[in-house]
């Protein structure tokens, strides 16, 4: 059901620079499939939390208008090499998928 | 089971107007316990999504850069980044103006988090993309035009 998702945390400086690139389709329900003619069903993540260390630093809310696979970049003042990133998704249809990584 | 639990209680402490509304059957629960703001993604027009997100009239400002290509060729992805230089910055909104569904993703920075949001998003045609970010209670907002060739040729 869920795909991996993979997060990369390094620090530069004072900051972490956090990306983290999930798996979905991103599905807007307006596409047609090729073969049936028929709509393919919305299917998108609505929410992202991101955690360091147990505090959130981003929570986001997504639409259908983020690209397939997403793709997200941020940078959090504070934290340590060897803290702990945990991001959370859940999509529209309530699956969910959750990783962690650890500063670098 | 767990989600459900915790919307259940963010619901009974956050949202009593809500709460009436469910009691007075005038929305479905499962309507009613969603956090994602469904009124701003799905509004069909830019004022509609601003109104969702509870925005409106915010600033123009020159504190707030959008990187994004001049031309995307190909639509469906196109690389956005937003940096914001406003003191107290705590929210950021991305919003495509004429996307059938113009707002992106709405991001709440907390903690230690800086003004800057990277990531990719559809575009359906040539428009600008907007960027609104609050910071202490107020809000501002920049654009920059991204013209999309889909087919990565003419336009």
């Amino acid at each position: 059901m869920a795909e991996p998702m993979r997060i990369r945390a390094m620090m530069a400086g004072d900051v972490v620079d956090v990306k983290v690139l999930m798996n979905h389709p991103m599905e807007t329900g307006l596409r047609k499939d090729a073969k049936t003619g028929q709509l393919v069903p919305a299917h998108f993540i609505q929410e992202v939390t991101t955690t360091i260390n147990g505090a959130t630093v981003l929570a986001a809310e997504l639409g259908t208008g983020v690209s397939k696979n997403p793709y997200l970049g941020f940078k959090v003042k504070g934290p340590k090499k060897g803290d702990k990133v945990v991001v959370n998704w859940t999509d529209n249809k309530g699956d969910k998928n959750s990783a962690e990584a650890t500063i670098g | 089971m767990n989600a459900l639990r915790r919307n259940v209680l963010k619901g009974a402490t956050g949202a009593g107007t809500l709460a009436v509304a469910v009691a007075a059957g005038l929305l479905k629960p499962t309507q009613a316990l969603a956090e994602w703001n469904k009124s701003a993604f799905e509004a069909k027009n830019v004022g509609d999504a601003m109104k969702g997100l509870g925005i409106s009239g915010p600033a123009d400002s020159k504190d707030i850069t959008i990187k994004a290509p001049d031309i995307a060729e190909n639509g469906a992805v196109v690389p956005v980044e937003v940096t914001s230089g406003i003191a107290g910055t705590t929210g950021i909104a991305i919003i495509a103006e004429k996307n059938g569904t113009p707002l992106i993703g709405d991001f709440a920075l907390s903690g230690g988090t800086q003004g800057y949001i990277s990531t990719r998003i559809k575009m359906g045609q040539t428009s600008l993309v907007r960027a609104v970010v609050k910071a202490g209670g107020k809000t501002y907002t920049a654009a920059k035009e991204v013209k999309v060739t889909i087919g990565g040729c003419g336009g």
